[in-house]
């Protein structure tokens, strides 16, 4: 079972510090003024209506998006246009994708083993190691040699949050990591993230899914038109929504 | 609704047996039944295609087999009536024909490098051989400067200022040395000085130019206080850049990157410049599938990369680099490869200074080589363009940098892409240096035009059977590259699935 969800404290470490952030896609401003902090260890998950911003938010967080206006520190590194900065997060944040993005042209392990080397120049042999571990972790060691294009969509996003976890990020960013999914996939895929989320593992959930939101989150987010416009602990968000806004999403939503 | 039928439950009870296929699906009468006789029209086709075919084919054996001269000395054999292919004639010629005017009893240093290219070229074509990396540098440093040497002769005039020049050169590359290893800004800081000493070098350098004096002039051969100053300035510039780098891991790997490049090109100078007791060819004297083959393999193995560098430049978001790009690619396609050849053979001497002067080939080579490098591009910019953006995101989230992003994750994909348009750039450059007769350069193509006219022989099949054996020669060519650009795309499927 998950530890018990609560509110940060104060007296936290903060791994990610957001301030008076905005951005804009040409004219369209689809950040408007987010503030959050998150603490190490946090699990949090960011829900909303589809356009609110969620994916461009945690794409800021490790620049894969630039943001215009405010500031974003991730483990105290700015975010700034200094490529060494960028990458120096981009070494301590995974990121997995709704489209799970593994490559190709490369087997499983050759995907997991391929930063390791060429980013953290680990020898080949402990990449390796470190990634039959992980594999072992998401329960398929047996697909190691496969090429992606081999594996069922549910393995795939594994592989995609095993290849994240070989670089060992300080931090996890999920992009509807289960929206691309089977329904009979999608078990499978959040049983890893659960267990992640028991390690310790401070992290940041774009998703849909409300029963993982209650297992593992310790906040949900609720994010409409740029704007965060509701956080709360998990119990408190479903039971008893502040906002208007909140009640319409979640009545669509939960059954 | 009453009178609707009920649905019937069902239930199977027993497994459907597994039955063989029926016989018009296996063994060769079931394939010529379903793939040259499904209906009666389609198989009144194949009878008329197969008939037209072994016509032709018979046509084609009885002239160049049953019909054909197979010797003689001269143009009897081949003038009789009725008489098919003048082989006796292709014979006499044959040698000519791959080495041109290659001096006779110097021929074996043409054999010896067709055989070290074929010799590195076979295991490097060869997925299951190994040593792929050492294979590569041999066949794209070593092996160019070999041949270089063995059919030119070597001995190349470089004088003692050349060495100078290469020398400042860098030293100038040493200057910039702490921008590369600290990145742009912190290299600027720390090497201020060192930077200042080397911009007044090249001040001093190029002004040694403007001032031209029979004192001042330098040019790039001979000394000259002009020369001799910059070279203090910009030598005394790259060393204040080498102390900097002292004590950085990052550092460190550029300077030692720094020293083997330049072992590298002062090594290949004195190599260059070595006498190995070779007697010298003009490259006027080269010919024939030799000729054919220096200048295809030199435009295939240069344009692959640049066109690389081309097709990334004209995706980059720098706008100068994106500009270059642009405007490169599209003023050499824009230009037919005849005009770049003309251009390369008779209108570059004229802007080029007086005393400057480098080799017809060598100029046919680069124009070649720039002219295919910016089809290149093109293909390779589709293939990039089919790659997903996810993929670039997944490479970034990684934290992989932009060329180790572009060389491990998008190239890869890309280029297995576009390996048909890739072979089909290649096959039409093989086939199009045959343009380079237009200019006096005497390939294949040219040379087998010229011996065919050779009263001796001259015969109704002397032209027919010279042409037949030249297109056999460049099919055999491009065949064998088509073949193995469909083995290599059938190796790199990985069962893609996007």
């Amino acid at each position: 079972m998950a530890a018990p969800a609560k509110m940060p404290k104060t007296g936290d470490v903060p791994a990610i510090q957001i301030t008076n952030m905005n951005k804009w896609f040409g004219q369209f401003h689809v950040l408007r003024d987010i503030n959050l902090t998150v603490y190490k260890g946090e699990r949090i998950v960011i829900c909303g209506p589809s356009g609110s911003g969620k994916s461009t938010l945690i794409r800021c967080i490790n620049r894969l998006e630039e943001h215009q206006k405010g500031d974003i520190l991730v483990d105290g590194i700015a975010l700034t246009n200094d490529l060494k900065k960028i990458d120096e997060v981009r070494r301590e944040v995974g990121m997995v994708f709704q489209h799970f993005n593994l490559f190709p042209h490369l087997t499983v392990l050759e995907n997991l083993t391929l930063a390791p080397i060429w980013v953290r120049k680990m020898p080949k042999k402990d990449a390796e190691a470190a990634a039959m571990k992980y594999l072992e972790r998401v329960k398929i060691p047996e697909q190691a040699l496969k090429y992606p294009g081999q594996l069922s969509g549910g393995q795939q996003q594994r592989v995609a949050i095993a290849r994240s976890l070989c670089m060992n990020p300080k931090i996890m960013l999920f992009d509807e990591p289960t929206s691309a999914l089977d329904p009979e996939m999608i078990k499978e895929v959040l049983e890893v993230m659960v267990d992640l989320a028991e390690s310790g593992m401070t992290m940041l959930c774009v998703t849909h899914e409300m029963g993982f939101a209650r297992q593992v989150a310790n906040r949900v987010i609720f994010m409409d038109m740029g704007q965060i416009v509701e956080q709360n602990a998990p119990e408190e968000f479903f039971s008893n929504p502040k906002s208007e806004r909140t009640k319409l999403f979640l009545s669509q939503i939960l059954h | 609704m009453g009178s609707a039928p009920k649905t019937s439950a069902y239930l199977r009870t027993e497994e459907a047996p597994l039955l063989p296929p029926p016989i018009s699906m296996v063994g060769i009468q079931g394939w010529v039944l379903a793939n040259l006789f499904p209906t009666i029209g389609n198989g009144i086709v194949s009878i008329v295609a197969g008939a037209f075919l072994l016509w032709m084919g018979w046509g084609i054996l009885d002239w160049a087999i049953f019909s054909a001269a197979w010797s003689g000395d001269n143009r009897e054999v081949c003038a009789a009536e009725g008489a098919g292919a003048c082989w006796p004639f292709v014979q006499s010629r044959f040698a000519q024909w791959i080495y041109g005017f290659y001096p006779i009893d110097q021929r074996w240093r043409v054999n010896i490098c067709f055989i070290i290219g074929a010799a590195a070229l076979v295991p490097m074509l060869m997925p299951s051989m190994p040593h792929k990396k050492w294979n590569a540098l041999f066949l794209l440093i070593a092996y160019p400067l070999i041949t270089l040497i063995l059919l030119t002769g070597g001995h190349f005039s470089i004088t003692p200022a050349g060495f100078l020049n290469a020398v400042i050169i860098l030293a100038l590359a040493a200057t910039f040395l702490p921008l590369l290893a600290f990145g742009i800004e912190e290299g600027i800081q720390s090497n201020r000085f060192g930077l200042g000493l080397a911009g007044f070098g090249i001040l001093v350098w190029l002004a040694s130019f403007v001032i031209g004096s029979s004192v001042w002039h330098s040019g790039l051969g001979s000394f000259s206080p002009g020369s001799i100053a910059a070279a203090v300035f910009i030598g005394a510039g790259g060393i204040f850049g080498i102390i900097q780098l002292r004590g950085t891991g990052s550092g460190a790997q550029a300077w030692r990157n720094w020293l083997i490049g330049s072992a590298v090109l002062l090594g290949l100078m004195l190599i260059l410049k070595f006498d190995f007791g070779l007697e010298p060819v003009e490259t006027s004297q080269w010919g024939g599938l030799l000729v054919t083959l220096v200048v295809a393999v030199t435009g295939i193995v240069a344009s692959l990369p640049l066109g690389i560098l081309l097709a990334l430049g004209r995706r980059s978001n720098m706008p100068i680099v994106k500009t270059f790009s642009v405007v490169f690619i599209e003023a050499w396609r824009g230009v037919p490869l005849i005009t770049v050849l003309f251009m390369a053979a008779v209108m570059l001497p004229l802007f080029l200074p007086e005393g400057v002067n480098f080799d017809k080939l060598m100029r046919a080579l680069i124009g070649v080589a720039l002219f295919s490098s910016a089809y290149m591009a093109e293909v390779i910019r589709g293939g990039l363009q089919a790659i997903p953006r996810g993929q670039y995101e997944a490479a970034q989230a990684l934290g992989l940098s932009y060329w180790k992003m572009m060389s491990l994750i998008v190239l890869p994909q890309a280029l297995k892409i576009v390996i048909p348009g890739i072979v089909n750039s290649f096959i039409s450059l093989f086939k199009d240096t045959t343009l380079v007769s237009i200019v006096g350069i005497f390939d294949l193509l040219q040379i087998v035009t010229t011996s065919s006219n050779d009263a001796k022989w001259a015969s109704p099949q002397t032209g027919t059977t010279a042409y037949f054996t030249a297109a056999l020669i460049f099919w055999i060519f491009c065949f064998s590259m088509s073949r193995y650009s469909v083995f290599m795309e059938r190796r790199l499927e990985t069962g893609h699935r996007r």
